[in-house]
């Protein structure tokens, strides 16, 4: 058992000889922070594409609904949008605090 | 993945170690305002605040200024200020609640010219912060919504609005036990919530968006070797100035828009 190597020290090698255990932990935050605003933002990134282009295809058939469109189509950027927003508001958790 | 990891660190260390003529500045000097007065007190004061009471007094200023000796046919400055009212009229109630929602103009109208104005400071210079930037101020407005749309609800169907909520009719009594809490979180927590990290966290970001492209335009003006990227990152800069006056009104837009639909679906419960 003590010869496998623990799941902190894997996560120790990766840093440059001479780290502290404060910088590793910034590094590790500032790593995981990235990647979590990444991963939050591809689904909202594909939902919001697919909604505008469908309300644009909407709006180009039937050009005298196109204000009830926009409306719609606001809204509903509003409700996709919040979660790549909540995982802006992690990475400030996770960055900053 | 271990060499990438490795990488990252030594390039973050190597980030705060050098010595950049114009070093990102740290989160807390771009968002804490230190008081002007009465620190540590229920009365203390910083630019946020008087950005927030600028918000409420020059609106209202103008609508009264407006309003004063209104004509049937309005001109000039009148017709101007006009085109708002008739603005969250027509695109903001009549799709979200309909026209028995026009007693509710003068509270989405006052919310988002109170949210638009706050915001517009974000790219006023001399001011460059938005006081939508600071959880306090969409807080309170996203709880101002909660108590009006559940306001609405109780007084237009009394406890039955409560029954409606947690008891969506249609729904096969043994869902019940599923849907039940999940409304429960989702009207009374989420709304107000998504509602306030909505606007926080859009005015956040273009703030810091904005505090970036500043920061990058002067450092590699300075570092004589990376001129000629500041030729790149100074037209950026000023781009995300127009796309953050476009925020700006879009993010009040939305707000007064879900306060509507909110109040609209309190007021005129699943048919």
């Amino acid at each position: 058992m003590s010869a496998l190597p623990t799941a902190l020290q894997i996560v120790a090698q990766q840093f440059p000889e001479g780290t502290t255990a404060a910088e590793a932990q910034d590094i590790a935050a500032a790593t995981n922070a990235a990647f979590a605003y990444g991963l939050a933002a591809i689904g909202p990134a594909i939902g919001i594409g697919y909604l505008v282009g469908q309300s644009v295809q909407a709006m180009a058939r039937q050009p005298e609904a196109a204000g009830q469109v926009q409306t719609t189509m606001f809204l509903g950027i509003a409700f996709t949008e919040a979660l790549a927003l909540i995982g802006f508001v992690v990475f400030i958790l996770l960055k900053f605090v | 993945m271990s060499g990438l990891s490795s990488l990252m660190g030594q390039l973050s260390i190597l980030a705060a170690e050098s010595d950049s003529p114009v070093p990102f500045p740290d989160i807390a000097d771009i968002v804490i305002w230190p008081a002007a007065f009465g620190e540590g007190q229920w009365y203390e004061f910083n630019k946020i605040g008087l950005i927030s009471i600028i918000s409420f007094v020059v609106p209202a200023l103008l609508f009264f200024l407006a309003g004063r000796n209104a004509k049937l046919v309005p001109s000039g400055f009148q017709n101007l200020m006009e085109t708002g009212v008739d603005f969250v009229e027509k695109q903001i109630i009549e799709p979200a609640i309909g026209r028995d929602g026009m007693r509710y103009l003068p509270m989405l109208i006052s919310m988002m010219f109170f949210i638009w104005v706050g915001n517009l400071f974000e790219i006023l210079p001399t001011a460059n912060m938005p006081s939508n930037a600071r959880m306090a101020n969409p807080l309170i407005l996203a709880l101002v919504a909660l108590v009006m749309f559940v306001g609405v609800g109780l007084k237009h169907h009394g406890l039955g609005y409560i029954k409606e909520v947690l008891f969506p009719p249609g729904v096969p009594k043994l869902l019940y036990i599923l849907v039940t809490p999940i409304e429960l979180l989702s009207t009374f927590l989420i709304r107000p919530f998504s509602l306030a990290v909505r606007l926080f966290a859009n005015l956040l970001a273009g703030h810091i968006l904005l505090v970036t492209f500043a920061v990058l335009t002067i450092a590699t003006f300075s570092l004589t070797p990376l001129i000629a990227v500041s030729a790149l990152t100074f037209p950026l800069l000023i781009a995300f100035f127009l796309f953050e006056f476009m925020v700006a009104f879009l993010q009040a837009f939305i707000f007064a828009l879900l306060t509507a639909v909110y109040i609209g679906s309190s007021l005129h419960p699943a048919h």
